[in-house]
């Protein structure tokens, strides 16, 4: 990811922050400059989501991307946002811990790094609802 | 003072390494040191766990223990001596991610184990003279210990954030009083991954004499006495130096007990004595007095005298107390933990 390309999604990144269509009741994460149900007559507003969502659905990573490969093995769901939107993400837990249908809520955590002289990205990803974030 | 605490959030990582743990990769005897440092786990971060998320988990918890509105945070403070970058503050990140952006002032501090109550004081100042509204004043850190050196087994992970300000006090800080000296106990040079230290150097000259003369310089200037105080805490590098330093100014071991967290949670440095005080709010009750004392090696300390109001039971359970945050650990061994700090390099 380059600077400028993380430094325009970061509120995003940090605070889930999304659209959501006043039209329509649409949630949309990432956000959506146009709804795709009311097209132009849309009313588009950012919008917080709380962080709290359920997996849909899970996979363990155990051979990654060089940029992921130091964090392996870890999760890497779908989940769908208690509003409505889904997104992927890592959820931190125990491996026998995780399963479809489990709760889960937003965590600040560390996304990856260029290198040790190179940007730090931050964002979001989940940790159990009962966990402590 | 008409200045006090309005909140306050901690945070721990979820895992830990037992000293019998690293004693046993460097040979050592466990039960020794255990009973040297009376300390017997440490917190670690998680692989994708630094400074910075412990700050915002912390600083998050603050916010919604009693439901501020960010956007009243005029100043953001984060202490610590390992920020992530050397350069590009940590409190940026920080006051984004809590929705502080951009009506603020930040900046990073430091000042070894006592940058987070330095902040404290910033923010007492700006509150008092109304140039803020509320300032947030943070001690986080995943402090370092070199292989096999003595600070290994104490060099811990974790945050506290406290929300300053006038209204809504949970604590009013009466007074505070600082004493600080140029004494070389501790340091780490720029580029150098861990610290070096003076060894039995950092007790007499450094934590012993900074820590009483700012408590009693503190007792002193208010005509206080630890009798007046329910509860006491000390900056707490190890379980030994604070149960020492109160016995020797007078306080009991009752008074310092709720605060004492080093013997599970290890020392966070920054958030070391801040997470004895968060402890200790936890549990205390409107109209307790409450003593606290910090030491940054270097060497300088921070005293302060607060008292609790009854509005702390209104907050109290609006975010995970020190001993929720404390259970269910999950232990790791040497080589995970080696890993999860960075010190195999791949």
């Amino acid at each position: 990811m380059s600077v400028p390309r993380f430094w325009r999604r970061l509120k995003n990144l940090y605070n889930l922050i999304g659209t959501h269509c006043e039209k329509c009741g649409g949630f949309f994460y990432p956000p959506r400059n146009m709804c795709p149900k009311c097209r132009r007559n849309g009313i588009i507003n950012p919008f917080k989501f709380k962080g709290a969502g359920v997996v849909v659905t899970y996979t363990i990573v155990h051979t990654a991307a060089k940029d992921y490969s130091k964090l392996t093995p870890y999760i890497l769901a779908i989940i769908k946002l208690d509003e409505g939107p889904s997104l992927t993400s890592q959820v931190i837990c125990d491996h026998s811990q995780i399963h479809i249908g489990m709760r889960v809520k937003s965590a600040f955590r560390k996304l990856g790094e260029e290198s040790d002289k190179g940007m730090i990205y931050y964002g979001t990803k989940f940790v159990p609802m009962e966990e402590k974030a | 003072m008409n200045v006090g605490i309005v909140s306050y959030g901690a945070y721990i990582p979820r895992y830990r390494i037992r000293v019998e743990e690293i004693a046993k990769v460097w040979g050592a005897n466990a039960n020794s040191i255990i009973d040297g440092l009376m300390v017997f786990e440490k917190s670690v971060p998680d692989l994708d766990e630094d400074t910075i998320t412990i700050a915002v988990e912390a600083a998050r918890y603050a916010i919604n223990r009693a439901n501020i509105n960010p956007e009243k945070i005029g100043a953001v403070y984060t202490g610590s001596e390992s920020h992530p970058y050397a350069v590009k503050p940590s409190s940026t990140v920080i006051a984004e991610a809590i929705g502080a952006t951009p009506d603020l002032t930040v900046a990073d501090f430091e000042f070894a184990c006592k940058a987070g109550t330095a902040a404290i004081q910033t923010c007492m100042g700006m509150v008092e003279t109304g140039m803020i509204e509320l300032g947030m004043a943070i001690g986080s850190d995943v402090s370092q210990g070199a292989p096999g050196d003595a600070l290994e087994y104490t060099a811990a992970a974790g945050g506290v954030a406290y929300i300053i300000g006038k209204k809504d006090q949970v604590a009013n800080i009466e007074s505070t009083y600082s004493y600080t000296t140029d004494t070389p106990d501790f340091w780490r040079r720029e580029g150098m991954p861990y610290p070096e230290h003076g060894g039995r150097f950092t007790g007499e000259p450094g934590y012993f004499k900074h820590v009483s003369s700012a408590a009693e310089g503190l007792m002193k200037r208010m005509g206080t006495k630890p009798s007046d105080y329910n509860y006491a805490i000390f900056h707490q590098p190890n379980g030994k130096f604070p149960t020492r330093v109160a016995k020797m100014l007078g306080f009991t071991s009752e008074q310092i007990k709720p605060g004492l967290v080093v013997p599970r949670l290890g020392n966070t440095y920054s958030g070391s004595c801040m997470m004895g005080l968060a402890a200790t709010l936890d549990i205390a009750k409107a109209g307790d007095r409450i003593f606290m004392t910090s030491f940054g090696s270097g060497a300088g300390s921070d005293a302060f005298s607060f008292t609790v109001t009854d509005r702390i039971d209104e907050i109290r359970n609006g975010a995970p107390g020190v001993e929720t945050l404390l259970a269910n650990p999950v232990y790791i061994n040497y080589a995970t933990y080696a890993r999860h700090k960075g010190k195999i390099k791949l």
